[in-house]
């Protein structure tokens, strides 16, 4: 039976589980006189039934599900004649995925080595085998666990309290949830850049100043030995990071100050969740826009200057992304704005300042550590942002500070590295990873100290 | 002149200077708010001018004559003859009876593709479903192809390269005026999957995708979300895990997207060894984006419920699993649900760590369950937005209305949602 199938069913098998203790809980309460006498409502009996059948067999149904493929891939590669051996897991899922396309019927047997064809059939055996198993023993455990609660509908056992202990262990997990998450992404992210960094010497990583990770397909082919120095990728991304903010800073601090300083209570309303929308627009919209609008009109304006423009140049996607990110500097900016007191612009302006003055010389020192905060947090985001840059930025790892420059920078390479099919051995894709170890580091670490700054400044008037 | 006026004199002339710096001041402020709207605005009217032809498609009505001779066809019912058989003939057959003056074979042949290539295949299904018709004529009516149709829509707009010679787009012209050629509301945009061909290429493929990963999302990440919320507001002690958790949960919110693309490829389809490509990961992986943003705005909707209906709870006895379930997070629920429905309008949006879980792939079969390859409304709008046909870039227009009437419907749902079940206490 199917993982998609044996799910309704054990919920089915809970709701079951759920009804039945429902009744005999009322049955055993009957003859004390009401369900005053047992020790919890009947619906905690029930829930604890529901709990105990469907908890151990979703465990089960998951930890097999998980495991399953690899465990039938490891059976299916060990059962393959000695002499055929892969040698490379590249060469391993490139068989693999030969044996599970005869199995599918995508690939006449007959077509392929007989080692393949034997194993292909049985992948299918194994694999309606497990189907079986996994169903058997799922259904099994729900109803064991169901029974075993069932039996324990007693007037004197406190229902109530083991629920309500489940319950907070499951509300736990969930918040610690965020905790694996987090773990998962340094792990799978730490194991792939060691492994790159075994072929790889970290120096030439971080201080190399060519990337072309095409690596050679086979050991003789010229030219193509993979080149994987960080430093051109690096300053693509600062470059379009700093055209993003030299757009966001300015045009969000304003638009801030003046929407919290001086708009009406009717502009500020419709203006401030028109703004809002900015952030809201997916990414690969202004992509889009930028690739196709932007950076045209960018290169036929440079032309017309008498400038050499790339097609896709730094500048277009630079600027679509500081559009984009003017919303988080003026929210955060309006936030500290508003959060200095209004005793200080009294005073400021009881001495006879006028309203910029206060604004400048008052209230501006007093917010800058929170404005700052701000604009890390938003430079995080222009570093982290991917689709405008994909889109609109190019593929080439120029070494340059020329805005209208073709550049290329660290999401990008790590998206087309990882786009269509590759081989999770080669030092082209596990470049990627070890890229990706990088921005997550310079992310964290930007967004760590912005929001201290945030949070303690915020603390300051309280 | 005394010391008084001049000292006068000396302030007039600063307060001029300074209110001059106001009015700069407050002028600089309405510009930035201005370049801010200015962009907007940019950018929707850019979109709607590029995508309104994408909901407008060019076809070729023609009164095909289904002559068996022609197409080398005697039983339509046989898939080896079907396979031989030439279903362009009678379609050009049909074209030129409009254009006599192209007989030449090479003209004939130019008359042909004036269709999308697809023109044969749609003869031939139709021959093999209703075999009757043979040696018929009947009224089909093809897509037209993308040269074609880019003619047709855009021969005034400098921004679009007309591929048709002279004498085809005088043809076109004249099949224009005998209503061969029509243009009308595109329904194949919203009825079909992805295609080659700009003609035939629709968005329910994307669309279907979407629904079933937002599914998978949504079932995950919202009880996760309310779970983990519940448990850091109400029951967490105070103690170094509890703190640990709640940094990351804020660390986790701003992750780049495209990290989270790298743990689904390493986790979900490296080592659990689930399939590329199928709304199940994607989900998984938008689930785990959208997580912290859940978590956030729950716990900010708990801790507006009044910690005197707690009380009250509990002084008559409730225990605290009971105040919990039965009073805070029913009082809660409209601020979880709007802070939900915000993060899912962003998963919907999301693209860059779908490509790296393989959602990219080109498949024009509309997904039938979660475990079917799929795509992803913003990914096939970065598909046809780098593809090269003309035709694409008004279809991913079209597409990006699609998602922003998606998203700001949720998003109005949203503030609907809040205005009308905000209580204040």
């Amino acid at each position: 039976m199917q993982t998609a199938n044996l799910l309704p069913l054990v919920l089915v098998l809970a709701v079951v589980a759920y009804g039945l203790a429902y009744m005999r809980s009322r049955a055993v309460a009957a003859p004390l006189g009401g369900i005053r006498n047992l020790k919890a409502l009947p619906f905690y009996y029930a829930a604890r039934a529901a709990l105990w059948c469907a908890i151990p067999a979703l465990i089960v149904l998951a930890a097999w599900a998980g495991f399953e493929g690899k465990v039938i891939q490891g059976i299916v590669i060990a059962s393959l004649p000695q002499d055929t051996w892969p040698e490379s897991a590249g060469r391993a899922s490139l068989i693999l995925s030969q044996i599970s396309n005869v199995a599918a019927g995508k690939l006449n047997p007959e077509f392929v080595p007989e080692h393949i064809a034997g194993a292909a059939s049985l992948l299918e055996a194994l694999e309606s085998k497990s189907q079986n198993f996994k169903a058997i023993l799922v259904i099994l455990i729900a109803i064991l666990g169901a029974t075993f609660a069932w039996t324990r509908v007693a007037p004197h056992i406190n229902a109530r309290k083991n629920v309500e202990a489940t319950l907070r262990r499951i509300f736990f997990l969930c918040a610690a949830l965020a905790v694996l998450t987090t773990a998962g992404i340094v792990f799978s992210v730490i194991l792939e850049t060691v492994r790159f960094f075994g072929r790889v010497p970290i120096t030439e990583f971080l201080f190399g100043t060519t990337w072309s990770p095409q690596t050679a397909l086979r050991a003789d082919q010229v030219g193509s030995d993979g080149a994987f120095g960080v430093i051109p990728l690096f300053t693509g991304t600062l470059l379009i990071s700093a055209i993003a903010l030299l757009v966001a800073v300015p045009v969000g601090l304003l638009s801030a100050i003046y929407l919290s300083e001086y708009a009406s209570k009717r502009m500020r309303s419709t203006v401030k969740p028109i703004l809002e929308m900015l952030a809201g627009i997916p990414t690969v919209v202004y992509g889009f826009f930028a690739a196709l609008t932007v950076a045209p009109f960018i290169r036929d304006l440079a032309q017309i200057v008498g400038l050499e423009a790339s097609s896709q140049s730094a500048l277009a996607a630079g600027l679509v992304m500081g559009i984009m990110i003017v919303p988080f500097v003026s929210s955060l900016s309006d936030d500290v704005i508003n959060a200095v007191p209004q005793t200080m612009r009294d005073g400021s302006l009881a001495l006879g300042a006028t309203q910029s003055e206060t604004m400048k010389k008052v209230i501006f020192p007093a917010a800058l550590p929170g404005i700052i905060g701000g604009i890390l947090l938003a430079a995080s985001r222009a570093i982290g942002e991917t689709m405008i840059v994909v889109m609109a930025a190019g593929l080439a790892a120029n070494l340059t500070a020329n805005p209208l420059d073709s550049v290329t920078t660290v999401t990008v390479q790590i998206a087309t590295l990882l786009v269509g099919d590759q081989e999770f051995d080669s030092a082209k894709t596990l470049s990627a990873f070890a890229l990706g170890m990088l921005l997550f580091i310079v992310t964290l670490l930007l967004n760590v100290v912005a929001l201290k700054i945030v949070r303690k400044y915020r603390e300051q008037y309280d | 002149m005394t010391d008084q006026s001049s000292q006068a004199e000396i302030v007039r002339n600063s307060l001029k200077r300074r209110y001059r710096k106001e009015r700069r001041f407050r002028l600089y402020g309405i510009l930035a708010i201005f370049i801010a709207l200015t962009s907007l605005f940019t950018l929707f009217a850019d979109i709607i001018s590029k995508g309104y032809t994408g909901f407008v498609k060019t076809t070729i009505t023609l009164d095909v004559n289904l002559d068996s001779e022609m197409m080398y066809l005697d039983d339509p019912t046989d898939a080896d003859q079907r396979s031989m058989a030439d279903f362009v003939a009678p379609v050009i057959a049909a074209l030129q009876e409009h254009i006599p003056e192209a007989d030449s074979a090479t003209e004939k042949r130019e008359l042909g593709r004036f269709l999308g290539t697809y023109a044969a295949s749609e003869v031939s299904e139709l021959l093999a479903k209703n075999p009757e018709l043979l040696n018929t004529t009947q009224t089909i009516e093809f897509p037209a192809h993308d040269r074609v149709s880019v003619y047709v829509k855009h021969a005034d707009n400098p921004r679009y390269s007309i591929k048709l010679s002279e004498q085809q787009q005088r043809w076109v012209d004249e099949l224009l005026e005998k209503g061969v050629i029509d243009t009308s509301f595109n329904d194949v945009l919203f009825s079909r999957g992805d295609s080659r061909e700009p003609a035939n290429a629709g968005v329910l493929g994307a669309i279907v995708g979407s629904v079933l990963t937002m599914l998978v999302t949504l079932v995950i990440s919202f009880p996760v979300g309310i779970a983990a919320a519940v448990y850091l507001e109400e029951f967490a002690p105070q103690n170094k895990i509890t703190d640990f958790i709640e940094v990351n949960i804020n660390n986790l919110a701003a992750v780049p997207s495209i990290i989270f693309g790298l743990l689904g490829l390493a986790v979900f389809i490296g080592l659990f060894g689930m399939p590329r490509s199928v709304p199940v990961v994607g989900g998984l992986v938008l689930a785990l984006m959208t997580l912290p943003t859940i978590i956030i705005s729950s716990r900010a909707a708990i801790k507006s419920v009044p910690p005197s209906i707690r009380e009250a709870a509990e002084g008559v006895g409730a225990s605290k699993m009971q105040v919990v379930l039965h009073h805070v997070v029913p009082l809660a629920m409209p601020g979880m649900l709007t802070g939900s429905i915000i993060g899912m309008a962003q998963a919907l949006g999301e693209t860059a760590p779908l490509l790296l879980i393989g959602m990219v792939a080109f498949i024009v079969d509309v997904p039938n369950g979660f475990f079917d390859s799929a795509t992803v409304l913003p990914v096939q709008i970065y598909l046809w937005a780098s593809s090269s046909e003309q035709g694409f870039v008004e279809l991913a227009s079209a597409a990006i209305m699609v998602l922003l009437t998606f998203m700001i419907s949720m998003n109005a749902l949203a503030i609907w949602l809040r205005k009308r079940l905000e209580r204040r206490w």
